[in-house]
């Protein structure tokens, strides 16, 4: 049976075909690999103008609080994500993450407080369970509503302001993390300052009937590409930014992915609301004594990129002492590079450490993520 | 002389040399390249060796030795700028000359016709 028959498509799947798109099978959807443009030159176009990304397939939901008190849509949702969301003010949004009993991570997550009610942005392989997941634990305080009616399309690069502010000029004043709403074309928008490629740029969450339009007038310009989840892994990979399902799992905990940034003060030991969410008790002590391996970067020595595989001390050694859960070629930094998770005691940036690729041990050595230096408008 | 592999290798054969790449087809697949790996100058390689390796944005593949014979030749300008084997696969961007055992071999092989009928 032809695949494409039972995937799923996105308010811009035509569009995508239309750019010349190759097309492949991604958590269910039919998703663009790359354009006519190819990988590399995708991805070093949005380091240097803008990059448009179809990221329709993530699942949008809107947490309604039944009180209509926005706090109580909050504190519901913290008992699920070790993050401070009763602190996010209105029209900002923040990373969180939704945490198993075991302290393992079930996926990543945007959360932002839109006012009167929170608006969160999940993984396309996740949103199903995200949602169960919601519905199954807030349900008692918030409607907890997908928004299936709506394409979200992120543009990133250093152009991707001008671009934007040549649609809705109000965008020009949002800083990283700001959510609004715009009308854009004179439709309802809801903007974020925000993306995943390392650069600065904006999502947008537009109805499905305007969102091919909206498109094509960006793409109208021509500082902005069309780019594939083939530079978008590359992007995020350079940036430092985990993949749900490669560096982060259920098997890591917020700890151990080096995602303590995630968890703010009042959530943690002696924090006003500390604990309280999945998992608590092994998050906590994690950031008491540490956990026994740690997510860093890993830079190949030489130019073949290393997709993954397991680490070794020596030339010789046999035991693991880790293992590269990301990996590829960085066109930025014109150098293979990786993630993956070593042994606490071997996490210090330089320490050396080799990989099996093609029957030969290679040298890599452990370095500080990001690669780039990101472009966020703080 | 030119042949070609159902693996989407060619090769330009003169005096008992056999120049060998990957085709414009093979490329088209593979994406940008961003390392190849060569095999060493005076290496013998039989039929169906893995001879180079490639890795392209997107995966790695290995490059197939076509026939018997001695590597006398590698392309050391596409070790350091695979990018060369993307703007020009069927010329400036070939992999290793191969001194063939037995030239009659390459009659085995497909013509160009042949070859560009495979991948239609």
């Amino acid at each position: 049976m032809d695949d494409t028959l039972t995937l799923k498509k996105t308010p811009l799947t035509a569009l995508n075909i239309e750019l010349g798109g190759k097309m492949v099978g991604f958590a269910g959807y039919e998703m663009p690999v790359q354009f006519p443009e190819g990988v590399m030159k995708e991805h070093l176009h949005t380091r240097a103008k803008a990059g448009l990304f179809d990221v329709s397939h993530m699942g949008q939901v809107i947490l309604r609080p039944k009180s209509g008190k926005v706090e109580e849509a909050a504190l519901a949702l913290e008992r699920l994500v070790p993050v401070d969301i009763l602190g996010l003010k209105p029209g900002r949004q923040r990373y969180a993450l939704f945490t198993d009993a075991q302290g393992g991570i079930l996926d990543d997550l945007m959360v932002a407080n839109r006012g009167d009610h929170l608006f969160v942005v999940v993984n396309a392989a996740c949103k199903e369970q995200d949602v169960a997941h919601m519905r199954a634990n807030l349900s008692d305080l918030c409607d907890v509503i997908e928004l299936t009616d709506r394409a979200l399309v992120a543009l990133q690069g250093p152009a991707a302001e001008s671009a934007l502010v040549a649609l809705a000029p109000e965008v020009a004043a949002m800083a990283f993390m700001d959510v609004r709403s715009v009308s854009i074309l004179g439709v309802d928008c809801i903007v974020s300052r925000s993306g995943y490629s390392g650069e600065d740029g904006y999502e947008v969450s537009v109805p499905e009937a305007e969102a091919v339009e909206f498109v094509r007038s960006l793409l109208a310009n021509p500082d902005v590409h069309p780019i594939g989840l083939g530079a978008r892994d590359s992007l995020r990979l350079e940036a430092g930014l985990c993949l749900y399902g490669n560096d982060i799992d259920t098997g890591t905990t917020p700890v151990a992915a080096a995602l303590e940034w995630a968890v703010q003060k009042v959530r943690r030991t002696g924090g006003a609301r500390a604990g309280g969410f999945p998992g608590a008790e092994v998050i906590l002590h994690e950031f008491e004594k540490g956990a026994s391996r740690r997510r860093v970067g890993i830079a190949p020595q030489g130019r073949a990129p290393i997709r993954g595989g397991d680490l070794y001390l020596d030339q010789t050694s046999t035991a693991p002492v880790g293992r590269i859960t990301s990996g590829g070629f960085g066109p930025t930094v014109n150098a293979p590079v990786a993630m993956g998770y070593v042994a606490a005691s071997l996490s210090e940036t330089g320490t050396r450490l080799f990989v099996d690729l093609r029957g030969k041990r290679v040298p890599v050595t452990v370095s500080t993520l990001p690669f780039i230096t990101p472009g966020y408008k703080r | 002389m030119l042949k070609f592999t159902e693996d989407h290798e060619w090769l330009n054969i003169a005096d008992g040399i056999a120049t060998v790449g990957i085709t414009n087809h093979a490329v088209e697949q593979l994406g940008d390249l961003v390392f190849v790996d060569l095999p060493e100058t005076g290496a013998t390689l039989a039929k169906n060796d893995a001879a180079a390796t490639v890795e392209s944005v997107k995966a790695a593949s290995d490059v197939y030795c076509p026939l018997d014979g001695e590597v006398v030749e590698v392309n050391e300008a596409i070790r350091n700028d695979p990018s060369i084997v993307n703007a020009d696969p069927q010329g400036a961007g070939w992999f290793f000359k191969l001194k063939l055992a037995r030239v009659a071999d390459a009659e085995g092989l497909m013509d160009e016709a042949a070859y560009l009928a495979l991948v239609g």
